[in-house]
Protein backbone atom coordinates (compact mmCIF):
# COMPACT_ATOMS: atom_id res chain seq x y z
CA UNK A 1 0.00 0.00 0.00
CA UNK A 2 0.95 3.62 -0.41
CA UNK A 3 1.85 3.98 3.27
CA UNK A 4 4.56 1.32 3.09
CA UNK A 5 6.67 2.97 0.45
CA UNK A 6 9.83 4.86 1.19
CA UNK A 7 9.64 8.56 0.48
CA UNK A 8 11.61 9.93 -2.45
CA UNK A 9 12.83 13.46 -2.90
CA UNK A 10 10.90 15.41 -5.51
CA UNK A 11 13.09 17.96 -7.24
CA UNK A 12 11.57 21.41 -7.17
CA UNK A 13 10.33 22.49 -10.57
CA UNK A 14 10.80 26.07 -11.59
CA UNK A 15 7.89 28.19 -12.74
CA UNK A 16 7.75 28.43 -16.52
CA UNK A 17 8.21 32.02 -17.45
CA UNK A 18 5.77 33.05 -20.12
CA UNK A 19 7.10 36.54 -19.86
CA UNK A 20 10.65 37.39 -19.00
CA UNK A 21 10.67 38.68 -15.43
CA UNK A 22 12.58 41.83 -14.60
CA UNK A 23 14.43 40.14 -11.74
CA UNK A 24 16.53 37.00 -12.10
CA UNK A 25 14.96 35.54 -8.96
CA UNK A 26 13.61 32.02 -9.21
CA UNK A 27 10.13 30.91 -8.28
CA UNK A 28 9.04 27.32 -7.79
CA UNK A 29 5.92 25.24 -8.41
CA UNK A 30 4.28 23.94 -5.26
CA UNK A 31 3.66 20.18 -5.28
CA UNK A 32 -0.10 19.93 -5.70
CA UNK A 33 -3.03 17.55 -5.29
CA UNK A 34 -6.40 18.35 -6.80
CA UNK A 35 -9.54 16.40 -6.07
CA UNK A 36 -13.24 16.85 -6.39
CA UNK A 37 -16.44 15.62 -4.82
CA UNK A 38 -20.07 16.54 -5.33
CA UNK A 39 -19.81 19.78 -3.41
CA UNK A 40 -16.38 21.20 -3.99
CA UNK A 41 -13.06 21.20 -5.77
CA UNK A 42 -10.12 20.97 -3.36
CA UNK A 43 -6.57 22.09 -4.17
CA UNK A 44 -3.78 21.14 -1.76
CA UNK A 45 -0.40 22.84 -2.25
CA UNK A 46 2.87 22.19 -0.42
CA UNK A 47 4.77 25.39 0.27
CA UNK A 48 7.29 24.70 3.03
CA UNK A 49 8.62 27.87 4.63
CA UNK A 50 5.57 29.98 3.84
CA UNK A 51 3.34 31.20 6.66
CA UNK A 52 -0.24 32.24 6.18
CA UNK A 53 0.48 35.97 6.19
CA UNK A 54 2.60 35.55 3.05
CA UNK A 55 0.05 33.98 0.72
CA UNK A 56 -1.99 35.50 -2.08
CA UNK A 57 -4.89 33.64 -3.65
CA UNK A 58 -6.52 35.21 -6.66
CA UNK A 59 -9.17 34.21 -9.16
CA UNK A 60 -9.42 36.19 -12.35
CA UNK A 61 -10.92 35.23 -15.70
CA UNK A 62 -11.26 31.62 -14.63
CA UNK A 63 -7.64 31.33 -13.53
CA UNK A 64 -6.77 30.52 -9.96
CA UNK A 65 -3.34 31.83 -8.98
CA UNK A 66 -1.62 31.01 -5.71
CA UNK A 67 1.54 32.77 -4.58
CA UNK A 68 3.56 32.12 -1.44
CA UNK A 69 6.46 34.26 -0.34
CA UNK A 70 9.37 33.23 1.85
CA UNK A 71 10.43 35.40 4.74
CA UNK A 72 14.14 35.76 4.12
CA UNK A 73 14.85 37.47 7.42
CA UNK A 74 15.09 33.99 8.90
CA UNK A 75 18.20 33.33 6.79
CA UNK A 76 19.97 36.47 7.93
CA UNK A 77 23.52 35.86 9.16
CA UNK A 78 23.49 32.29 7.88
CA UNK A 79 26.15 31.13 5.45
CA UNK A 80 25.17 28.25 3.16
CA UNK A 81 27.52 25.31 3.75
CA UNK A 82 25.75 22.48 1.99
CA UNK A 83 22.54 22.48 -0.01
CA UNK A 84 20.13 19.98 -1.54
CA UNK A 85 17.25 22.26 -2.40
CA UNK A 86 16.79 25.83 -3.47
CA UNK A 87 14.65 28.35 -1.66
CA UNK A 88 12.31 30.85 -3.24
CA UNK A 89 8.75 32.00 -3.65
CA UNK A 90 6.10 29.59 -4.88
CA UNK A 91 3.71 30.35 -7.71
CA UNK A 92 1.17 28.26 -9.59
CA UNK A 93 -1.92 28.88 -11.69
CA UNK A 94 -4.79 26.61 -12.64
CA UNK A 95 -7.68 27.09 -15.01
CA UNK A 96 -10.90 26.45 -13.20
CA UNK A 97 -14.45 26.40 -14.42
CA UNK A 98 -16.60 29.38 -13.63
CA UNK A 99 -18.99 27.09 -11.82
CA UNK A 100 -17.13 27.72 -8.56
CA UNK A 101 -18.84 29.87 -5.98
CA UNK A 102 -16.06 32.42 -5.58
CA UNK A 103 -17.53 34.03 -2.46
CA UNK A 104 -17.34 30.80 -0.51
CA UNK A 105 -13.73 29.77 -1.16
CA UNK A 106 -11.98 28.67 2.00
CA UNK A 107 -8.23 28.52 2.54
CA UNK A 108 -6.33 26.92 5.38
CA UNK A 109 -2.58 26.85 5.95
CA UNK A 110 -0.98 24.32 8.22
CA UNK A 111 2.64 23.15 8.48
CA UNK A 112 3.50 24.51 5.04
CA UNK A 113 0.51 22.87 3.36
CA UNK A 114 -2.33 24.99 2.03
CA UNK A 115 -5.78 23.53 1.48
CA UNK A 116 -8.09 25.52 -0.77
CA UNK A 117 -11.72 24.44 -0.89
CA UNK A 118 -13.63 25.84 -3.85
CA UNK A 119 -17.34 25.10 -3.41
CA UNK A 120 -19.30 24.46 -6.57
CA UNK A 121 -22.03 26.87 -7.51
CA UNK A 122 -25.52 25.44 -6.96
CA UNK A 123 -26.27 24.96 -10.64
CA UNK A 124 -23.01 23.05 -11.16
CA UNK A 125 -23.83 20.30 -8.71
CA UNK A 126 -24.84 17.01 -10.28
CA UNK A 127 -28.54 16.34 -10.42
CA UNK A 128 -30.22 13.02 -10.50
CA UNK A 129 -32.26 12.81 -13.60
CA UNK A 130 -35.45 10.95 -13.12
CA UNK A 131 -36.45 8.63 -15.92
CA UNK A 132 -40.15 8.73 -16.34
CA UNK B 1 29.31 34.85 1.17
CA UNK B 2 25.87 36.31 1.07
CA UNK B 3 26.10 39.67 -0.58
CA UNK B 4 24.48 42.49 1.29
CA UNK B 5 22.10 44.51 -0.77
CA UNK B 6 19.40 47.04 -0.18
CA UNK B 7 17.18 45.44 -2.81
CA UNK B 8 15.38 42.39 -1.37
CA UNK B 9 15.18 40.77 -4.82
CA UNK B 10 18.92 41.11 -5.32
CA UNK B 11 19.48 39.68 -1.86
CA UNK B 12 17.20 36.77 -2.65
CA UNK B 13 18.90 36.08 -5.96
CA UNK B 14 22.33 36.18 -4.30
CA UNK B 15 21.05 33.73 -1.71
CA UNK B 16 19.66 31.40 -4.40
CA UNK B 17 22.99 31.48 -6.20
CA UNK B 18 24.87 30.74 -3.00
CA UNK B 19 22.64 27.69 -2.48
CA UNK B 20 23.12 26.65 -6.09
CA UNK B 21 26.89 26.80 -5.67
CA UNK B 22 26.70 24.45 -2.71
CA UNK B 23 24.51 21.93 -4.54
CA UNK B 24 25.98 18.45 -4.80
CA UNK B 25 28.84 19.35 -2.51
CA UNK B 26 30.41 16.51 -0.57
CA UNK B 27 30.30 18.14 2.84
CA UNK B 28 28.70 15.04 4.33
CA UNK B 29 31.33 12.90 2.58
CA UNK B 30 30.41 9.40 1.49
CA UNK B 31 28.12 8.76 4.42
CA UNK B 32 24.64 7.29 4.42
CA UNK B 33 23.29 10.81 4.12
CA UNK B 34 23.76 10.47 0.35
CA UNK B 35 22.18 12.82 -2.13
CA UNK B 36 18.63 12.08 -3.10
CA UNK B 37 17.52 10.78 0.27
CA UNK B 38 14.36 12.18 1.79
CA UNK B 39 14.00 14.69 3.36
CA UNK B 40 16.13 17.31 1.56
CA UNK B 41 18.50 19.23 3.80
CA UNK B 42 20.28 22.57 3.66
CA UNK B 43 23.06 23.28 6.13
CA UNK B 44 24.13 26.76 7.18
CA UNK B 45 26.81 28.13 9.41
CA UNK B 46 25.71 30.63 12.00
CA UNK B 47 28.63 31.95 13.99
CA UNK B 48 30.41 28.89 15.40
CA UNK B 49 27.34 26.70 15.12
CA UNK B 50 25.39 24.87 12.41
CA UNK B 51 21.76 25.14 11.42
CA UNK B 52 20.18 22.39 9.31
CA UNK B 53 16.90 23.33 7.63
CA UNK B 54 14.90 20.39 6.35
CA UNK B 55 11.82 20.56 4.12
CA UNK B 56 9.09 18.40 5.62
CA UNK B 57 5.71 19.89 4.78
CA UNK B 58 2.58 18.46 6.36
CA UNK B 59 4.17 16.28 9.03
CA UNK B 60 2.63 15.49 12.36
CA UNK B 61 5.23 16.46 14.98
CA UNK B 62 4.41 13.33 16.99
CA UNK B 63 5.42 11.17 14.02
CA UNK B 64 8.86 12.72 13.84
CA UNK B 65 11.73 10.99 15.61
CA UNK B 66 15.06 12.78 15.94
CA UNK B 67 18.02 11.17 17.66
CA UNK B 68 21.59 12.30 18.12
CA UNK B 69 24.74 10.53 19.19
CA UNK B 70 28.26 11.86 18.93
CA UNK B 71 28.31 13.53 15.51
CA UNK B 72 25.42 11.52 14.07
CA UNK B 73 21.86 12.77 13.73
CA UNK B 74 18.99 10.54 12.67
CA UNK B 75 15.72 11.89 11.33
CA UNK B 76 12.94 9.35 10.89
CA UNK B 77 9.20 9.44 10.59
CA UNK B 78 6.30 9.09 8.27
CA UNK B 79 4.27 11.42 6.15
CA UNK B 80 0.59 10.68 5.96
CA UNK B 81 -1.81 12.08 3.43
CA UNK B 82 -5.46 11.45 4.13
CA UNK B 83 -7.86 11.93 1.28
CA UNK B 84 -11.55 12.26 2.05
CA UNK B 85 -13.78 9.45 0.89
CA UNK B 86 -15.89 9.67 -2.24
CA UNK B 87 -13.61 11.93 -4.22
CA UNK B 88 -12.18 11.75 -7.68
CA UNK B 89 -8.50 12.66 -7.85
CA UNK B 90 -7.56 14.95 -10.74
CA UNK B 91 -3.93 15.46 -9.87
CA UNK B 92 -1.78 13.66 -7.38
CA UNK B 93 1.76 14.96 -6.96
CA UNK B 94 2.22 14.81 -3.20
CA UNK B 95 3.91 11.69 -1.86
CA UNK B 96 3.39 9.92 1.41
CA UNK B 97 5.40 7.23 3.14
CA UNK B 98 8.20 6.52 5.57
CA UNK B 99 11.58 8.18 5.76
CA UNK B 100 14.72 7.50 7.73
CA UNK B 101 17.87 9.48 7.19
CA UNK B 102 21.12 9.60 9.09
CA UNK B 103 23.52 12.49 8.90
CA UNK B 104 27.13 12.32 9.92
CA UNK B 105 28.26 15.86 10.60
CA UNK B 106 31.92 16.28 9.61
CA UNK B 107 32.86 18.17 12.75
CA UNK B 108 32.62 17.71 16.47
CA UNK B 109 29.24 18.75 17.78
CA UNK B 110 27.52 18.83 21.14
CA UNK B 111 24.82 16.14 20.62
CA UNK B 112 23.05 17.05 23.88
CA UNK B 113 22.75 20.68 22.88
CA UNK B 114 20.83 20.16 19.62
CA UNK B 115 17.52 21.98 19.48
CA UNK B 116 14.75 21.27 17.00
CA UNK B 117 11.89 23.48 15.85
CA UNK B 118 9.11 22.65 13.39
CA UNK B 119 7.37 25.62 11.80
CA UNK B 120 5.57 26.15 8.48
CA UNK B 121 6.67 22.75 7.21
CA UNK B 122 10.36 23.32 7.90
CA UNK B 123 12.31 21.41 10.51
CA UNK B 124 15.21 23.47 11.85
CA UNK B 125 17.97 21.77 13.82
CA UNK B 126 20.27 24.06 15.76
CA UNK B 127 23.51 22.16 16.17
CA UNK B 128 26.08 23.63 18.55
CA UNK B 129 29.70 22.99 17.79
CA UNK B 130 31.60 21.17 20.53
CA UNK B 131 33.64 23.49 22.75
CA UNK B 132 36.87 21.66 21.95
CA UNK B 133 36.21 22.03 18.23
CA UNK B 134 35.91 25.81 18.23
CA UNK B 135 38.84 27.63 16.69
CA UNK B 136 41.21 29.31 19.08
CA UNK B 137 43.38 32.30 18.41
CA UNK B 138 46.98 31.47 19.11
CA UNK B 139 48.92 34.33 20.48
CA UNK B 140 52.47 34.91 19.37
CA UNK B 141 54.72 35.76 22.21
Amino acid sequence: MAGEQELQVQQKREVDRAQEPTTPMRAFLPTTDIFENEDALTVVLEMPGVDKSNIDVDIENGTLTVEGRINFDKYKDMQPTYSEYNVGPYRRSFRISNRVDQDKIKAEMRDGVMTLVLPKAEEAKPRRIEVT
Amino acid sequence: MIMRSADPFDALFAFQQALENRLSGDWFGGTTAGMGSYPPINVFQQGDDLVAIIELPGINKEELNIQSKENTIRIAGRKNIDYPEDISLHRRERLSGDFDRTLVVPMQIDPDGIKAEYNDGLLALFIPRAEQDKPRTIEIR
